[in-house]
């Protein structure tokens, strides 16, 4: 527990915790709003007195798209206009947003709004230099 | 926010200009902006000495990753011949001349300055388009791009929120595209200056000129519904729902408005100017709507004195279709889920009640976007003044334009009011 307490708010914390398959967000002490990613300052209240707290990794998918031209890291991967891949805004049941990598969603139409998912996380080759991607797919 | 805003000196504009926008192998930013400041410089009806520009603000997103090179307050002043007087560099992703403008507002409304020159540029086209993708890309937050989402993308998954909550469609966003095409095939300066239906002729043109298989598109929107023609980029994102990768410059000059007839007798007014700033996609309010261009439409109408209906044409930020579908609800020029319908009614075309990016906007004049802001106000000078040619808004009594501009993924947006006297 104590890591958990003394690890800053931000995006390197976010993105360890990925790695050791953890979607964690924090919540306010002051007001109790959560929020994912993690953030120093809370949003409505304004006071800096965070905890973390895990998240169950369960939601819904509120939007998508089916991307043909990614980014160079992407392409590098294959993926291109015959093998798009899908990004989603999904809402967790904590009802907090997440933007994410939706898999099993390379086939257009497989997937649709209100879809319920569980989250996954995607690993680099190498784990100690890359960065993992959070993603969901359909339960 | 209900305190209405004032300057404490008014600002005019005196004088606009731009560059051509397109892709250009041979050409840079510092020329671009030289040919912007000398279209600029002869619209200013009794002339303009360079030597009386008391500062400079330019625009500028990200020619640091396009071209290997910042700092460019400095180097354009420079190439203007216009140093040792102050060069300030704004950056707000594609607002980024938005700010620029509003800057050189505050600098004119504190009476510090009383002649600014007001600009912004892009080279783009040197990069491939993963590259110029992977650069654009950089003004969304660590989580959207570390997932995978590219701008298509961001505006892809809005756009299927959007159909979700209002039951528009992909014919919706056609209509769009289409006005875009005909209003930039009567402007001279835009990227692609013309119609969906000349390109449908072209093609089949090619096709039967080289014995391949002729093509044959019923309309427009057969066309556009032709993967073939128009391949999608990112769901339901098509090659024509995105605005082009672009060459470019725009500048303005603005000055204290007790002083504006010093230059022209027909200036006009900086009536209203607000701006606002917003969350990436996944902590946003909404989906189909950008807080920050909601609140810079209420500082601007604020400060203006006037509501949505009082602005007779607009030029919004439509990176892509479905974002110009957004912006005229988020303006206030129709409801939330309204627009599309005043869309299919022809409301937004040239010869309809709230004309919309008259000169093409960024999805057929180009998007040079650090130039796009400054650009659009460009077209707002020449439609107010009369002086927009083929495209000129046919109303006699035209007074109040506006131009939207958004950085991001709604991260930073600039409404501009200008008002002819």
């Amino acid at each position: 527990m104590s890591d958990v307490v003394e690890r800053p708010f931000g995006d390197y914390a976010f993105q360890q915790y990925l790695g050791q398959e953890k979607l964690m967000g924090c919540r306010c002490v002051n007001c109790d709003t959560l929020f994912v990613p993690p953030r120093s300052i809370c949003r409505l209240c304004h006071k800096l007195n965070m905890q973390w707290q895990q998240m169950k990794g369960t939601g819904k998918l509120v939007t998508y798209t089916h991307i043909t031209i990614g980014p160079p890291a992407l392409a590098a991967q294959g993926y291109d206009r015959d093998h798009p891949y899908c990004c989603g805004v999904v809402e967790l049941d904590e009802k907090v947003r997440v933007a994410a990598r939706i898999e099993a969603g390379e086939v257009l139409g497989s997937i649709g709004f209100g879809m319920a998912v569980r989250v996954v996380f995607l690993h680099p080759a190498d784990r100690a230099n890359g960065r993992t991607v959070l993603a969901f797919r359909a339960i | 926010m209900s305190k209405k805003r004032k300057l404490a000196r008014g600002a005019a504009v005196v004088g606009a200009g731009m560059s051509k926008f397109d892709m250009f192998a041979d050409r840079d930013s510092t020329d671009l902006f030289a040919e912007a400041f000398g279209d600029m410089a002869g619209s200013v009806d009794k002339g303009l000495d360079t030597a009386d520009i008391d500062a400079l603000y330019i625009g500028n997103f990200t020619n640091d990753f396009f071209v290997g090179q910042s700092h460019w307050g400095a180097i354009l002043a420079d190439a203007l011949g216009i140093v040792p007087r102050p060069a300030t560099r704004t950056e707000g992703a594609c607002a980024s001349s938005g700010l620029a403008f509003r800057e050189a507002v505050f600098a004119i409304a504190s009476g510090f300055y009383d002649v600014v020159l007001v600009g912004g540029m892009e080279d783009m086209s040197k990069r491939s388009t993963a590259e110029v993708a992977e650069g654009l890309a950089l003004a969304a937050d660590s989580y959207e791009r570390g997932v995978g989402f590219t701008y298509p993308g961001v505006f892809g998954a809005i756009a299927n929120a959007y159909f979700d909550k209002y039951g528009a469609c992909r014919d919706d966003l056609m209509n769009i595209t289409i006005k875009s095409h005909d209003n930039a095939a009567l402007n001279p300066r835009a990227q692609y200056n013309v119609s969906i239906r000349d390109i449908m002729a072209k093609r089949i043109e090619k096709a039967k000129s080289r014995g391949q298989a002729v093509p044959s598109w019923p309309d427009e929107k057969a066309f556009l519904a032709d993967p073939g023609a128009n391949p999608v980029v990112a769901s339901p994102m098509h090659l024509f729902d995105c605005c082009p990768i672009s060459d470019g410059a725009s500048c303005l000059l603005l000055v204290g408005e007790e002083i504006a007839k010093r230059f022209t007798d027909d200036p006009l007014y900086v009536a209203g100017i607000g701006q606002g700033s917003g969350r990436g996609l996944q902590a946003a309010e909404q989906l189909t709507s950008f807080e920050a261009t909601r609140h810079a439409a209420q500082e601007a109408y604020g400060m203006a004195g006037l509501v949505p209906d009082d602005i007779q044409f607009a030029e919004v930020h439509d990176c892509f279709s479905i974002a110009e579908l957004i912006h005229i609800e988020d303006l206030g020029f129709f409801k939330p889920g309204q627009g599309y319908k005043a869309i299919a009614e022809g409301r937004t075309r040239l010869d309809g009640s709230k004309p919309i990016n008259t000169s093409g906007g960024l999805k057929c004049k180009g998007h040079p976007v650090g130039a796009t802001g400054a650009a659009q106000l460009v077209e707002v000078w020449h439609q107010l003044r009369h002086e927009a040619g083929d495209r000129q808004v046919n109303d006699g009594n035209l007074r109040v334009g506006a131009a939207h501009n958004l950085g991001g993924t709604g991260g930073t947006a600039t409404l501009t009011i200008l008002e002819r006297r």
